[in-house]
């Protein structure tokens, strides 16, 4: 196991990546480890790209910013904000993103070009997580999907996210809990498949 | 167990349980989530704790002086900027001092990630002559305020407390400790204290500089400031605030060996800054925003400088600090790696699908296309954004307010047409006092507030504008023949145009209100909301 994992979520703003967050600061704090999410707020949120830094470790962690280089994995909703943060990654750290590109600018790239970009990184995981989402009934779990995709990545068991979705979810009822658990497991399922 | 806390809400349970009766404030970010936890938080609700939010800083930054003068805790919460509207009562209050304990809480943004300045609030708590707090993490968040309430009753005075975007909106678990009771009403008791009338002001201000002393000696002595003994004494290191974390994550585990001087309270500390200068062959000082204590503490002419940090070009001058401008100051062996694959492009923020601002641009836009000379003076929230592509329809932007005061004195210039594009809360913080102006005078401008009902940007909390916006206009002197109603839809996109049109051709003030709720707005909201547009103007 890791002493630390420094992961940053990135996507456009109202794509749902605090969501992830969340669920990897609940089971991070119920294994007592310490914790720094950065997130954003304000003009950003309305469309723009955003970014949330997770730094989970066994120690005090200092800075609420992950340093350059330093990043473990990027997951992304989004195949080109998953480009934007490239600097951050670690030699050999791993990218996970949604294929689906979100096109409200007039300049989106070719999509053919962004994939080729992700697919030069050694350690990729690019897959149609909303499509899984969909097919497994439930649209709105894209990130769930990328979440399980990224799991065997995190130093934090299975059991620990599973309670921490069901936590997440609790107030919208059991069968939302339910699509949410099932998504991930789905994730987990295709990242094994792509990784072996 | 520690609860995982936002930088912003540790600070407001540490508020919460520093005895606090009423907070004061009017949303910006970074600040918002402050007064916000305070608003749904069980335990504040029980404790009877205002928290409903102001029209403006001045007004709140007031009310929460007037709950302190009835000697109750009170804190006023608001964005750097904020505090350029509520400087008249912040450096007013400095004097008189407070009753009770009454904590300014001001957010920074440096990178101006959502704001149009990067200024140093630190600069006016030094102007005000008051102490002022910089927690580094969640954890001093929240201590840092129990603690700043009590120092603010111990001296007399309001305490500032300074954050930064990076702090507010981060992470991180924070413990909590004991609630301490909220204070009964008990007026000052010396009755001439808020009296600042020149001969009472005088006395008051002869005060305020005589306990500077004093306020030094609770800062070299507060725990908040740590000096730690380093054994590499090629440089001495100052940080401020978050700094002091982006430092310390260039060490493994934090050991750093160099002698680091952390500052989370002023005025600035003496004793062990002048041990740094004695013993070290450099001095790097680290502060995310303008160079205050590198300022304060370096020689005028720089021919000597041993003092090195963003002045000196060691640390950029503008952004925020990171863990890697930090590394690079301090000489590590690090590229800064600023270039993307060009498959990357900018993505910056836009209206969300069906904003009503969206259809009122496109109507501004026909009207420019009809006159070369047309001028759009804009104002801060959501409509700003139609500054950017596709729209393009504002020309200027600068502070809460300015659209309309600016095309007024843009038309008294010889513009025409002069038109104001101003949001409904904007509208009520600061807009309709130069309204007025404008009345007074029959100043040829239009004036159309985009009213979403809503305060936008910050995440559509209740706007003080919501049913009162036409009575407001009518009050101040606006003519009912040149008071419109619209609603920005693309099904009236020309019947738009064509009431635009005839207020910018009438040779006076007029204001058209182009009114459609917010779509972020809830829908039993947006039902409530109904009540309010289906006034008529007569």
């Amino acid at each position: 196991m890791h002493s630390k994992i420094n992961i940053i979520l990135a996507g456009v703003g109202g794509q749902g990546i605090l969501t992830i967050a969340a669920i990897l600061d609940t089971a991070a704090l119920d294994n007592n480890l310490h914790i720094k999410q950065s997130e954003v707020h304000g003009m950003s949120q309305r469309g723009g790209a955003v970014q949330s830094h997770v730094r989970i470790s066994d120690q005090p962690i200092y800075s609420d910013l992950i340093p350059q280089g330093k990043a473990d994995i990027i997951i992304s909703v989004e195949p080109m904000e998953l480009l934007r943060y490239l600097p951050f990654l670690k030699k050999d750290g791993y990218l996970i993103t949604d294929s689906n590109p979100f096109e409200n600018i007039s300049n989106y790239p070719e999509l053919d070009a962004v994939y080729d970009e992700i697919k030069s990184h050694k350690n990729h995981i690019l897959i149609d997580a909303m499509k899984i989402a969909k097919d497994l009934g439930n649209s709105k779990a894209t990130n769930i999907v990328l979440l399980g995709a990224a799991s065997s990545l995190i130093p934090l068991s299975d059991e620990s996210f599973q309670k921490a979705i069901a936590t997440l979810f609790e107030r919208k009822g059991e069968r939302i809990v339910a699509k949410n658990l099932e998504a991930y497991l789905k994730g987990k399922e295709i990242a094994a498949e792509i990784v072996s | 167990m520690k609860k995982l806390l936002l930088g912003n809400e540790a600070l407001a349970q540490g508020a919460i349980d520093a005895g606090l009766s009423g907070v004061y404030a009017y949303p910006g970010t970074p600040s918002t989530e402050i007064t916000e936890y305070i608003q749904k938080s069980k335990i504040a609700q029980e404790l009877n704790i205002h928290s409903s939010w102001s029209v403006n800083e001045k007004t709140a930054m007031e009310a929460a002086l007037g709950m302190s003068y009835a000697g109750k805790k009170s804190m006023v919460v608001m964005k750097h900027v904020g505090l350029n509207v509520a400087a008249d009562v912040f450096m007013n209050m400095s004097v008189s001092g407070i009753n009770g304990g009454l904590v300014v809480v001001v957010a920074d943004d440096p990178s101006m990630h959502s704001s149009q300045n990067e200024q140093d609030s630190r600069y006016y708590g030094k102007f005000a002559m008051i102490p002022i707090l910089e927690p580094s993490n969640q954890q001093e968040c929240y201590d840092i305020t129990k603690y700043a309430f009590e120092l603010s009753e111990k001296l007399g005075l309001p305490v500032l407390i300074r954050l930064v975007t990076r702090l507010s909106h981060s992470r991180a678990g924070v413990a909590t400790g004991e609630r301490i009771a909220q204070n009964n009403v008990h007026l000052p008791k010396i009755a001439t204290q808020f009296q600042l009338i020149p001969m009472h002001a005088r006395g008051r201000y002869k005060h305020l500089v005589d306990i500077q002393p004093d306020m030094l000696a609770i800062s070299e002595n507060s725990e908040f400031n740590i000096y730690h003994q380093g054994t590499n004494k090629t440089i001495g290191i100052i940080a401020s605030g978050i700094a002091y974390n982006y430092l310390m994550e260039n060490f493994e585990d934090g050991n750093c060996p160099y002698p680091v001087l952390k500052i989370s309270q002023y005025p600035l500390l003496k004793e062990p800054i002048k041990e740094l200068f004695d013993t070290c062959e450099k001095i790097l000082v680290l502060e995310d925003g303008y160079p205050f204590i590198e300022e304060a503490i370096s020689d005028f002419l720089g021919e000597n400088r041993k003092v090195i940090g963003r002045l000196s070009g060691d640390i950029p001058r503008v952004g925020e600090l990171n863990p890697d401008n930090i590394a690079n100051a301090l000489g590590f062996d690090i590229v800064i790696n600023d270039k993307l694959p060009k498959v990357v492009m900018g993505r910056p923020p836009q209206l969300c699908v069906g904003c009503g601002h969206n259809d009122l641009f496109n109507a501004i836009n026909v009207l420019k296309n009809e006159s070369a000379t047309q001028q759009v003076f804009g104002d801060i929230g959501c409509s700003a954004l139609g500054v950017l592509s596709p729209y393009e329809s504002i020309n200027t932007l600068i502070e809460m307010g300015s659209s309309i005061t600016m095309a007024k004195g843009a038309s008294d210039a010889g513009i025409h047409p002069a038109i104001a594009v101003i949001g409904d809360s904007t509208f009520t913080h600061s807009g309709m006092t130069g309204l007025l102006d404008a009345i007074i005078e029959k100043t040829p401008i239009t004036v159309i507030i985009s009213d979403n009902s809503a305060i936008a940007m910050t995440g559509a909390q209740d706007s003080a504008a919501s049913g009162r916006l036409i009575s407001i206009c009518k009050g101040l002197g606006i003519e009912d023949a040149h008071l419109k109603i619209i609603t920005p839809l693309h099904k009236n996109l020309q019947e738009n145009i064509d009431i635009i049109r005839e207020e910018i051709n009438y040779k006076g003030v007029s204001v058209v209100i182009s009114q459609r709720p917010c779509v972020q707005l809830p829908k039993e909201k947006k039902d409530k909301l109904k009540e309010y547009t289906n006034v008529s103007i007569n």
